[in-house]
């Protein structure tokens, strides 16, 4: 139920540009991760904006239901996004 | 039914979110009247105060600040414990107070709709309500209340808004079990993430009943001050200017109460010693009590300074932005952003370094933490590495204008680092391996910090590290008391005479104090002789033997015991320059001179790697809950202490250093 047929294959949170915006399809990965995302408040259905990529180019800052949240490239990754 | 309004003790929860304003509402409820312990076998805090009722007083337990409960994480557990009335000693409670930010709606209420499942009354306080509207935004709180069937309550700790009809609704949720204002649509395949789902899916409905938004872009200042502070290029500058600035402070202010507290231990010293008739009693007062608990206390100021800052840090809002900017460095090592100003705490003072780990949510990302923390170069190593430049490199240059000694210094700190480095490396790899846990972590809007959550906060870790300087430390103060006071010189004659005749023949010299003759006499003494094999190979004779066992309790008790043992009076300090001549002309029971300039280098390494910190060893013990982590770091950080002499001082012998 957690999945979408507008996914377009290999889109995740990771390839948002900054400044852009995007909707939540899927939240994968292993349940530790998609649980503590899901929580979080990244939900299938939920906006997100790519805010910044930390100096060293890992984590990013997103903002999700009004407030800015960084997790690692890995984390972003298990996030399918649709633009 | 168990529960009634008119119960003498009630027992209320206080929970909510990570800076959401918990801990200001439960000040501005308790006031002074609250008691901090750790829930029994871990390291989480347990804080309680007594709230005056209408009618009787609470018993308010403020819970520690959690996004979910789904006990994932040792605060989550005990959190879940408490609200299920699992948790000993905590009896279940009468009614929550769920504490939501009101400018980050949706996020804090998944928390409350989670408690809603426990079937206990809750009241929600909606905290920083005026930050909301001033951003021209409107919340109907009637509505809100509405659709959550649960009062709500606007509250503003500062102005005291809202403190009245929280008491009011409190009273009037009491044995009215509250009806989950939702239903659960998800099934038993979909599991966890389903429910998760049901629950955001419920609160973005609320949301947008009860919420009028002005422009969601509006209310980004912190956006604004993050484009500075966390820029690629200003970001990384800022950070090492404002860690600069807080260890500058740190020395600067701490400096005047440390030499005042020195001061005041002994003239207490002094008039204990003047009070009382002299023998063993007040020997063991004087120089075991207090000169050892005084010895530990004097860096309260530095602590206490330390935890000042990092609570400024925390409450406004930039450690994370720390740990944000440095995560990438941190992790190339297996440890997490946050472990970042634990460690920079520990170049002052492992023990508020150890104790921030706190924030580090994974338990072996923070063990990992705490066993490389007290490789940082602390303070109390300053005054051993002071005294070495100063006896063997003091106006020494390289290449014609650099200080040896400035060098040296930056090798010894350096060294620490790379050391810890290592070690976190290795650390998890093997016995701390853990894939590595979500780094998902919220990066709160910045404000000011409240002066009274700072303070009150400081004082609190200070306390626990005066009540550990009374009972721990002053044991182990005491120990070694005994281990340099007996056996008595003066009734030298009852020793067993084959084994330890040499000891007293050869150390009848002419001019020597009673003082330094006790010492070399003493259970240490003989500890010296016990160990100098192990530390010949270090270039170390028994007597420098005697003064790392004393400098066992502290580092820097090692100046004052190389005084006693080099017989040139007690208060010396590292820049004093009979010590440092005494030094230099010292001579071991061979005839060769003890002390080289690489002797002195090895005895630096020395420091800089070994466990030799009482107060850390207590600290650790507390914190990790564990004696074989406990001796675990004593024992590694010592082995890797005596490989690194050994190589310093062979090595150096091969390359023609003596």
């Amino acid at each position: 139920m957690f999945s979408d047929h507008l996914v377009s294959k290999g889109s995740t949170l990771t390839n948002v540009p900054v400044g852009s915006s995007a909707r939540v399809v899927a939240v994968n990965g292993n349940s530790r991760i998609s649980r503590r995302l899901m929580e979080m408040g990244v939900v299938p259905g939920v906006s997100v904006e790519m805010v910044k990529t930390a100096p060293f180019g890992d984590p990013i800052e997103i903002r999700v239901r009004g407030y800015s949240l960084a997790m690692r490239k890995n984390e972003a990754d298990s996030i399918d996004v649709s633009f | 039914m168990k529960q009634n309004g008119h119960k003498s003790q009630l027992t209320i929860a206080l929970a909510g979110n990570p800076n959401a304003g918990k801990t200001t509402l439960f000040n501005s409820l308790t006031g002074l009247k609250q008691k901090v312990a750790n829930y029994p076998g871990v390291t989480v805090e347990r804080k309680q105060g007594a709230w005056k009722l209408e009618n009787g007083k609470a018993n308010l337990i403020d819970l520690p600040g959690l996004y979910s409960l789904d006990a994932t994480s040792m605060d989550e557990q005990i959190a879940r414990d408490v609200i299920t009335g699992e948790q000993a000693g905590v009896p279940k409670p009468d009614a929550i107070i769920a504490v939501v930010d009101a400018t980050n709606l949706e996020r804090n209420l998944y928390l409350v709709t989670q408690i809603f499942e426990f079937g206990i009354p809750v009241v929600i306080a909606l905290t920083m309500i005026d930050a909301f509207e001033k951003q021209k935004h409107e919340i109907d709180l009637d509505k809100l209340s509405e659709l959550l069937k649960t009062p709500v309550v606007a509250i503003n700790a500062k102005t005291g808004r809202g403190k009245t009809q929280l008491l009011k609704s409190v009273g009037e949720v009491l044995d009215k079990p509250p009806t989950v204002p939702f239903e659960m649509n998800g099934n038993a395949e979909d599991g966890q993430n389903a429910k998760i789902f049901a629950r955001y899916n419920f609160i973005s409905e609320v949301v947008q009943e009860a919420v009028k938004h002005n422009d969601r872009k509006e209310h980004r200042v912190s956006e604004k001050i993050d484009r500075v502070l966390t820029h690629k290029v200003f970001g990384l500058v800022i950070l090492v200017a404002v860690l600069l600035l807080v260890f500058q402070t740190i020395f600067s202010w701490a400096s005047l109460p440390m030499d005042l507290l020195d001061k005041g231990f002994g003239a207490l010293g002094d008039l204990v010693r003047t009070e009382m008739p002299p023998g063993i009693l007040v020997d063991l007062l004087v120089d075991g009590v207090i000169a050892g608990v005084g010895g530990v206390l004097v860096f309260l100021p530095q602590i206490l300074l330390l935890f000042l800052f990092i609570s400024i840090l925390e409450d406004t809002g930039y450690l994370a932005r720390a740990a944000f900017l440095l995560d990438k460095l941190m992790s190339r090592v297996g440890l997490h952003g946050k472990a970042f100003l634990p460690l920079m705490s520990s170049f002052a003072c492992a023990i508020p370094g150890i104790m921030a780990t706190r924030t580090i949510e994974s338990r072996r990302d923070r063990f990992a933490t705490i066993m490389i923390a007290p490789l940082m170069s602390c303070s109390a190593r300053l005054p051993v590495y002071t005294l070495m430049i100063a006896a063997f490199f003091a106006g020494r240059k390289v290449f014609g204008f650099i200080s040896l000694g400035a060098v040296l210094m930056l090798a010894m700190y350096a060294l620490g680092i790379i050391v810890a480095v290592i070690v976190a490396f290795v650390l998890k790899r093997t016995i701390l391996k853990a894939p590595p846990p979500p780094f998902v972590m919220e990066l709160p809007p910045y404000r000011l910090p409240n002066i009274r959550t700072v303070v009150q906060n400081m004082f609190t870790r200070g306390w626990l590290f005066v009540k550990r300087a009374g009972t721990v430390i002053l044991a182990i103060s005491i120990i070694l008391w005994v281990l340099t006071y007996f056996p008595r010189t003066a009734v030298q004659t009852t020793e067993a005479p084959a084994a330890n005749g040499e000891v007293s023949v050869e150390t009848r010299q002419p001019d020597i104090s009673p003082e330094s003759e006790q010492l070399r006499n003493s259970f240490a003494g003989k500890l010296g002789h016990v160990i100098e094999p192990v530390i010949r190979p270090l270039g170390f004779d028994w007597k420098i033997g005697v003064a790392l066992i004393a400098s066992f309790a502290a580092r820097e008790v090692l100046v004052s015991t190389l005084s006693i043992i080099y017989n040139v009076g007690k208060d010396q300090d590292a820049q004093s320059e009979t010590l440092i001549s005494a030094i230099r002309e010292a001579k071991s029971d061979d005839g060769a001179v003890t002390w080289t300039p690489l002797t002195a280098v090895t005895l630096m390494v020395f420091f800089v790697l070994a466990m030799q910190c009482m107060s850390t060893m207590a600290i650790v013990r507390r914190e990790t809950n564990s004696w074989a982590w406990t001796f675990f770091m004593i024992g590694y950080m010592t082995g890797l202490a005596w490989i690194a002499a050994f190589i310093t001082f062979q090595g150096g012998r091969l390359l023609g250093f003596a």
